[in-house]
């Protein structure tokens, strides 16, 4: 396909990048890139795709922009107050470039819809808030072996990891399982530095144009650590556990799990929320 | 006895005074989280479920290595070691607080 006049005046900056060029920005053309959350990390995450000119890009959020979203959550402005997050997400991403596709999903993924949803894409960010669907979007990516890019976001800390299913180790090579219920009588609401996700949500675009462009070394089998106080970013091994639950030669788990969210605050929040499969 | 730096995830804090990294002295990670329950009394019920394991959704890294790929709460510690504990986040959630 070749690039018009326009595009290749608005991708110049990249265009001219060794190991881009012409052909690159033909592929991230060509992408597309599923956002789960857009939130402190799809927001930031979006915008750099859009930015970039990522074909098509699907927005999954099941919440409507609250006041206190927009301390992080960049996708949305005060005027947005009470839209779904996926509509404000969608106008934004249009606004910034008009040549990409973006598909809206106001839902709450799980084990019934998901596979559905991600079938449609090339790679998958999560930025979801919650350890179940968390866990959901890293079985759901392995049994599908649909590249997945990780990060979660605390306080001052942040940690990512790119999963490439049969290549690499995945989530649950990580952290086996969430945390149970009931082992944990009440969780915090932790609180989060806006331009800590935004480092994270950047980092996982960053990941995603690299897997687009065939670029450099992902993240993969390492993971990311980010201390915003140190203003240090470590890296730990993670291996491929042969034990894994999900993505080893012998899996334990073939189908998918809607776990219960564990977070009792959440819970007020989700009273929707399925008992475990 | 191998003195060691530990980095302290942020919801652990709370029971470190605030320090993001303290120092122990043990041989391998057991005794160590025996020296920190000593040192800071409560942190190791968040480390360890009823049976005294590790919790599945935190793990230990001693350099840059998951124990759990290494001797488990078995491995030694070297002199100078750094040990880091990192749990499983998600949008302000860990698994404890």
């Amino acid at each position: 396909m070749a690039l018009t006049n326009e595009q290749i005046e608005r991708y110049s900056r990249q265009i001219i990048l060794p190991n881009v060029g012409g052909k690159g920005q033909d592929k991230i053309l060509k992408a597309k890139a599923l956002i789960i959350g857009t939130g402190g990390l799809g927001a930031p995450c979006g915008f750099y795709l859009a930015a970039a000119g990522v074909g098509k890009i699907g927005l999954v959020d099941s919440d409507k922009v609250e006041l206190n979203n927009l301390q992080r959550q960049i996708l949305h402005i005060t005027a947005d107050i009470g839209l779904p997050k996926t509509e404000s997400g969608k106008k934004r991403l249009a606004a910034l470039n008009p040549e990409v596709e973006v598909i809206t999903y106001p839902i709450r993924l799980d084990s019934t819809n998901i596979m559905e949803i991600i079938k449609d894409y090339d790679v998958v960010v999560d930025g979801s808030d919650n350890f179940p669907t968390r866990y959901l979007v890293n079985d759901a990516c392995v049994i599908t072996k649909k590249p997945l890019i990780h990060a979660g976001i605390f306080r001052y800390d942040g940690q990512a990891m790119a999963i490439l299913p049969g290549q690499g180790p995945c989530y649950r090579c990580l952290f086996p399982e969430p945390p149970p219920i009931g082992a944990v009588p009440s969780c915090q609401e932790g609180g989060i530095l806006g331009a800590v996700a935004g480092v994270l949500g950047v980092l996982q675009a960053n990941e995603v144009l690299k897997f687009i462009l065939g670029i450099g070394e992902m993240l993969v089998g390492r993971l990311l650590i980010f201390n915003a106080l140190d203003s240090t970013f470590r890296i730990v091994k993670v291996p491929r556990d042969k034990d894994c639950l999900v993505c080893s030669e012998h899996p334990q788990i073939s189908k998918l799990i809607d776990y219960q969210e564990f977070c009792s605050l959440k819970v007020k929040k989700d009273c929707y929320i399925k008992k475990i499969a | 006895m191998a003195k060691v730096k530990v980095r302290i995830p942020a919801p652990l804090q709370k029971i470190t005074q605030n320090k993001q990294e303290v120092t122990c002295e043990a041989v391998n990670i057991k005794e160590l989280i025996k020296d920190l329950e000593k040192q800071f009394p409560g942190i190791k019920a968040r480390l360890l479920d009823e049976n005294g394991k590790i919790r599945r959704f935190i793990n230990f890294y001693v350099n840059d290595e998951d124990i759990r790929f290494l001797k488990h709460d078995e491995t030694s510690l070297s002199e100078g070691a750094e040990v880091s504990i990192i749990p499983a986040i998600a949008g302000g959630c860990y698994g404890f607080d």
